[in-house]
């Protein structure tokens, strides 16, 4: 991987992709492989909106490839709220770590950020633009559970502000992937996602308004949450909402080797009587992104400082 | 035929009720109602002293009707007259020196304009007080910011940064 940044996944060639989980994998065997590496390496961690689990994923990442973190706190805290710019933030931080980390409300916030920097910089979600280190784990827990070639996905419930669903979408593209994607009228993919995936080689795509006909030929079906946020009335919500749940009665109609997927947090779109089935993958999923952002900083930190893959 | 491809004007009164410039520039057969979205585009609206002509509505076989501008004492350079190419596609531009036309071609679209328009999306991290300059990719049918992807495919003349 030639990259300096990870900003979005289209940026992501199928080599690319191939040769960050293929370390992960080798680090998901023997975490020791990667040793004290990094052990005088200082991740910046800048998350200008909370998200939890992306943060502490990161960090017990870098932890375990022997290097630490700092962190600028919760944006009340810091100076941001006091109205200093992104672009001088990431400078100043840049100063003190080796890579950072960003999640920032506003779309092309790390596009603009990487600017600025030399240290590689990875984008953890930048409104709803992208989110390409999600997208990373999503695909290696689809290349443990069910292969990435001649894959039959279902991608279902918001796709209209997921950045999830964006940056796996474009993803997929670069393998032998066929991708149908449910939803509710209101919630379809944006048409500038749909307009670039027919840009892109290798793009096989459908739109679906029920799952009902084609859960049975799906290997992996992808479930994000629909927010009731997103609605003007409740009613509405629980209208809509309620054909986008599944349970194990659900899966009954699915083949076998279903893999059932979800980027978490999720609320009520999956019962938890599919989390004893052997469909389940998403705690899997959610443990992946450890080994897989361990694979990304070691490949772009070893970059950084000019060494080459072993 | 109502085009004309110099700078000279005729007396017909369909045809441009427009001077010939010295030295400058003609910005013709731009789309009909674009004109003033050409100078805005350009950044000249007059503050420095340009001498600025503009026939509107004029006939063209081309174009059926088009806008004419004329800007006097200032040759456009041709990352202007890429730019352009965004509102006015058509449009061929005339440098003129000394009441002569010795230079003439059309304009061609950029791959990408910085500088120029601002991004519509309120999301969008160049919209804040960010140190930036915008930066859009030009597609066959419209442009994308460079930062949010956020496409336009209409109304991109009210995107012109002011
Ligand atoms: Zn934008």
């Amino acid at each position: 991987m030639r990259h300096d940044h990870l900003i979005t996944s289209k940026q992501l060639s199928r080599a690319d992709i191939e040769t960050v989980l293929d370390r992960a994998a080798e680090i998901d065997a023997d975490p020791s492989i990667v040793g004290d590496r990094h052990a005088d390496a200082l991740l910046g961690l800048l998350f200008f909106e909370p998200s939890t689990r992306t943060k502490m994923s990161f960090e017990t990442a870098m932890k375990r490839l022997g290097g630490d973190v700092v962190d600028m706190g919760s944006v009340e805290s810091s100076s941001v709220k006091k109205g200093e710019t992104l672009a001088d933030t990431v400078r100043v931080i840049e100063g003190y770590a080796d890579a950072l980390v960003l999640r920032h409300p506003k779309q092309g916030a790390a596009t603009m950020a990487c600017e600025f920097v030399d240290v590689p910089l990875l984008n953890a979600g930048d409104g709803a633009g992208h989110h390409p280190t999600q997208t990373l784990l999503d695909l290696y827990t689809i290349r443990e559970n069910a292969g990435l070639d001649d894959l039959t996905i279902g991608i279902m419930g918001d796709l209209k502000y997921g950045r999830t669903v964006h940056s796996l979408a474009y993803a997929l593209t670069n393998f032998d992937a066929r991708q149908h994607f449910i939803s509710p009228e209101s919630l379809q993919l944006p048409r500038e996602v749909v307009y670039d995936l027919h840009q892109r080689e290798g793009a096989r795509i459908r739109e679906h308004e029920s799952l009902d006909e084609i859960l049975p030929s799906l290997d992996v079906l992808y479930v994000t949450r629909i927010q009731r946020e997103r609605f003007p009335d409740e009613n509405e919500y629980q209208k809509v909402a309620g054909e986008y749940q599944i349970d194990a009665a659900t899966l009954d109609a699915a083949s076998d080797d279903l893999t059932v997927m979800h980027p978490l947090p999720r609320v009520d779109e999956i019962a938890p009587d599919v989390d004893e089935t052997d469909h389940a993958a998403y705690f899997e999923q959610a443990h992946n992104g450890v080994p897989v952002r361990m694979a990304l900083l070691d490949l772009l930190l070893r970059n950084a400082r000019g060494e080459t893959d072993d | 035929m109502t085009d004309r491809d110099d700078n000279s004007d005729t007396v017909d009164d369909h045809k441009l009720r427009v001077s010939k410039i010295q030295d400058g520039t003609v910005i013709d057969h731009v789309r009909a109602g674009q004109a003033l979205n050409v100078l805005a585009i350009l950044g000249i609206d007059g503050s420095e002293g340009e001498e600025v002509s503009i026939g509107m509505n004029v006939p063209s076989d081309r174009l059926a009707r088009k806008d004419i501008v004329k800007v006097e004492g200032r040759e456009l350079s041709q990352d202007e007259v890429d730019v352009l190419s965004l509102i006015a596609p058509d449009a061929s531009i005339n440098i003129v020196r000394d009441y002569d036309v010795i230079e003439k071609h059309r304009v061609e679209r950029p791959d990408v304009v910085t500088g120029v328009l601002s991004c519509p999306n309120s999301g969008c991290i160049t919209t804040g007080d960010e140190p930036v300059t915008s930066r859009f990719d030009v597609l066959d049918d419209g442009v994308r910011c460079g930062y949010c992807g956020r496409i336009v495919r209409d109304d991109i003349p009210s995107l012109i940064e002011s």
